[in-house]
């Protein structure tokens, strides 16, 4: 157990009700510092809920929670000085500029003026905005605002991030780019707790929580939860794809069977014998098909933490 | 309380205020049009009224006072009537706008200076009404047969207006002061209300409420660039009330802005509560609009004070334009100082440091 000083967020029975709904559900959680830790599940777990909670924004309905060594929601006004938060919407003022934008930012930090002015210059050319500084926030493209309100949110050099699923909105270059961004964040010794449901994106987490109806059902960092599932995962390749899926389904202990092309990804129970049966289900069946075991991915993690089909977790945030 | 975070919060509002255009325009816009429409309805010079005249003394002189008045225009004769009664009836039932009585002792009366005559005049419609007082102040050119030989100066004669339903004879000088609060109430708290509530949906709350910036920082900061406005537009109305209107400011300037910043800080307080409870610019504008017209139909802008039942009293007593118009009407066309108008400023004060405490306690710097 890592001591204190090494402890970014604790929370203990985290829970929030919004009336008859328990949109986070007795969630237990211990972030370290200086780490990028994950929040994965579908729209609707309960990330957006829990991220507001641990700022301060939003008040549990029951549960403990100690933020920066800072009790929360008691000194939430004490934690805004420490922590830098990204909503999920770009929430910067479109109708001002970049360095309108940031200026502002700046001023509400109490950060000093000519302080300032050198901090929103090194952070316009820091995040690539050379030479449009005047342009208005809200004529820029999806990516662009994304990297702006990342700037924003980081220009009082807060300890801690929240960053509410900050790619939802962006083109796959622009995430690489926003990732690299944050692990220069991480090195440079931020604490991030970063929320998505891109499984690429949850694989570069240095930890990870899955959440699923405001429950936490999975914990730990991208290894030890996929080596948790090693022997679990098998990859089948078939002449007919449909047809082999059509038996597999049929075997006990196959959780799921998902097609990849020709060949299909199958994630057992923790029997432990389920290939052997696997194997003999398609001769039974008399459905040429080759089994082999395959490393374990977060998908499968999520798959078995859920139950639910990976295309969910996406599927629903379009 | 920060200075710098207050001031960053106030150059971002006047920054984002001056990239909307429409908002721009309606600061400006409003107080013209409003001005330009109420002000030449009132100040339309009216012609061929239709009228009635009762002349009972039927002298050379009574005539000649008759052929002065049609000679203005203003009024033209549509029947014939005997006695004061008969006008009355005819008013009543609208057939004439202006009876004129020329009593029997005309001619006393205009030597020893009383009231020669009479003029009866509709004043449920107050522009009526303001011709009727121009036609009061022509000039009686005429001079008696005999004059008398007195070293003492003659008194002058006079023309009596009597206005029938409108004792508080309303008239352009009058709308004019009142059109200051009518405008600042209507355009002040429309502002601030959608201002905030605008920042709520677009999701700039949820990162604002996330930085250190207090509740005080953020409404002070909001209120602020809408008190300069709402400033400009005072000198806006009283401006183009002096050059279009003659409207005279009889009273201290300076009395004139404080009591348009007191109604100020009053809407805009009361705009920020709305705030608070609106989940819409829609909402919001409803809202605005829920406070707006009892404010016009209540405060004596469009109807005397004196004349509504007690609980509409009651109730305008709340509302803040009822004050400012005693303010504003005591200061520029009475001459009366804020020292004599204490009761209404106080009232004023008291609002805005109710609706102010209110609003602040009910903006809740979280999500719930």
């Amino acid at each position: 157990m890592p001591g204190d000083a090494d402890i970014a967020i604790r929370a203990r029975g985290l829970t929030k009700c919004f009336g008859a709904l328990r949109a986070v559900d007795d969630v237990d959680l211990t972030v370290a510092r200086r780490q990028v830790y994950g929040f994965l599940g579908p729209n609707g777990s309960g990330k957006s809920t829990s991220i507001r909670m641990l700022c301060g924004l939003l008040t549990p309905t029951s549960g403990e929670i100690e933020v920066l060594g800072l009790r929360i929601p008691e000194q939430a006004e004490e934690l805004r000085r420490h922590i830098g938060y990204m909503t999920q919407q770009f929430s910067l003022f479109a109708d001002l500029t970049l360095r309108e934008n940031l200026e502002f930012l700046a001023a509400v930090q109490d950060m000093p003026r000519h302080q300032a002015v050198q901090r929103v210059d090194e952070l316009l050319h820091e995040y690539h905005f050379d030479g449009r500084a005047d342009q208005l926030a809200g004529t820029m493209s999806g990516g662009q605002k994304q990297r702006l309100a990342l700037a924003g949110s980081v220009i009082h050099k807060p300890e801690l991030l929240f960053l509410d699923e900050p790619t939802s909105a962006v083109d796959p270059e622009s995430r690489r780019d926003f990732w690299e961004k944050l692990f220069e964040l991480a090195d440079a010794g931020t604490s991030i707790l970063v929320s998505s449901h891109y499984m690429d994106e949850a694989e570069r987490c240095h930890r990870l929580a899955i959440l699923d109806h405001g429950r936490l059902v999975a914990d730990g960092s991208p290894a030890e939860l996929t080596g948790a599932l090693d022997g679990r995962t098998l990859e089948v390749r078939a002449e007919r794809p449909r047809q082999a899926k059509g038996v597999l389904v049929q075997v006990p202990g196959v959780l799921s069977a998902a097609q990849i092309g020709n060949s299909l990804r199958v994630l057992c129970d923790e029997s432990g014998d389920c290939g052997a049966r696997v194997e003999q289900a398609f001769a039974d069946a008399g459905v040429g098909a080759s089994v082999q075991p395959i490393a374990p991915s977060l998908e499968d993690v999520f798959v078995a933490a859920t139950n639910r089909p990976v295309d969910q977790l996406t599927g629903e945030a379009r | 309380m920060s200075w710098r975070r207050l001031w960053a919060v106030v150059i971002k509002e006047l920054r984002q205020l001056r990239r909307d255009h429409i908002t721009l325009a309606m600061i400006v816009g409003i107080p013209v049009m409003q001005l330009i429409l109420f002000g030449y309805a009132i100040n339309l010079n009216l012609r061929h009224l239709p009228t009635a005249i009762a002349d009972q003394a039927l002298t050379s002189g009574s005539r000649q006072l008759v052929m002065d008045m049609l000679a203005t225009g203003v009024i033209e004769p549509v029947t014939n009537a005997q006695s004061p009664q008969q006008l009355m009836d005819m008013l009543r039932r609208g057939e004439i706008s202006v009876g004129v009585v020329i009593p029997q002792d005309f001619e006393r009366r205009l030597a020893t200076g009383d009231e020669v005559v009479q003029v009866l005049v509709d004043g449920s419609d107050t522009v009526v009404q303001s011709a009727a007082i121009q036609l009061a102040q022509m000039p009686l050119a005429y001079t008696p047969a005999e004059p008398r030989q007195s070293s003492v100066p003659l008194p002058a004669a006079r023309i009596s207006v009597v206005s029938f339903y409108n004792p508080q004879r309303v008239s352009a000088i009058n709308i004019v002061p009142g059109l200051i609060g009518i405008i600042l109430t209507m355009t002040m708290v429309m502002f601030t209300s959608v201002a905030i509530v605008r920042e709520r949906e677009r999701g700039n709350m949820e990162l604002l409420i996330a930085t250190p910036v207090s509740r005080a920082e953020l409404m002070l900061g909001k209120v602020l660039p809408y008190g300069i406005i709402g400033l400009i537009q005072t000198s806006l109305i009283l401006l183009l009330g002096m050059l279009l209107f003659e409207v005279p400011i009889r009273g201290s300037v300076l009395d004139v802005y404080c009591s348009a910043m007191l109604l100020i800080l009053a809407n805009l307080s009361m705009g920020l509560l709305i705030s608070t409870r609106a989940q819409s610019q829609f909402q919001a504008m409803q809202m605005t609009f829920f406070v707006f017209l009892p404010s016009i139909l209540l405060s004596g802008f469009m109807f005397p004070f004196d004349g509504m039942p007690r609980p509409a009293q009651w109730l305008a007593e709340i509302l803040p334009l009822t004050h400012f118009l005693r303010l504003i009407r005591g200061i520029m066309l009475r001459g009366a100082d804020l020292s004599d108008l204490w009761p209404e400023w106080l009232a004023l004060v008291v609002f805005i440091a109710l609706m102010m405490t209110l609003a602040i306690v009910r903006f809740r710097k979280s999500l719930d």
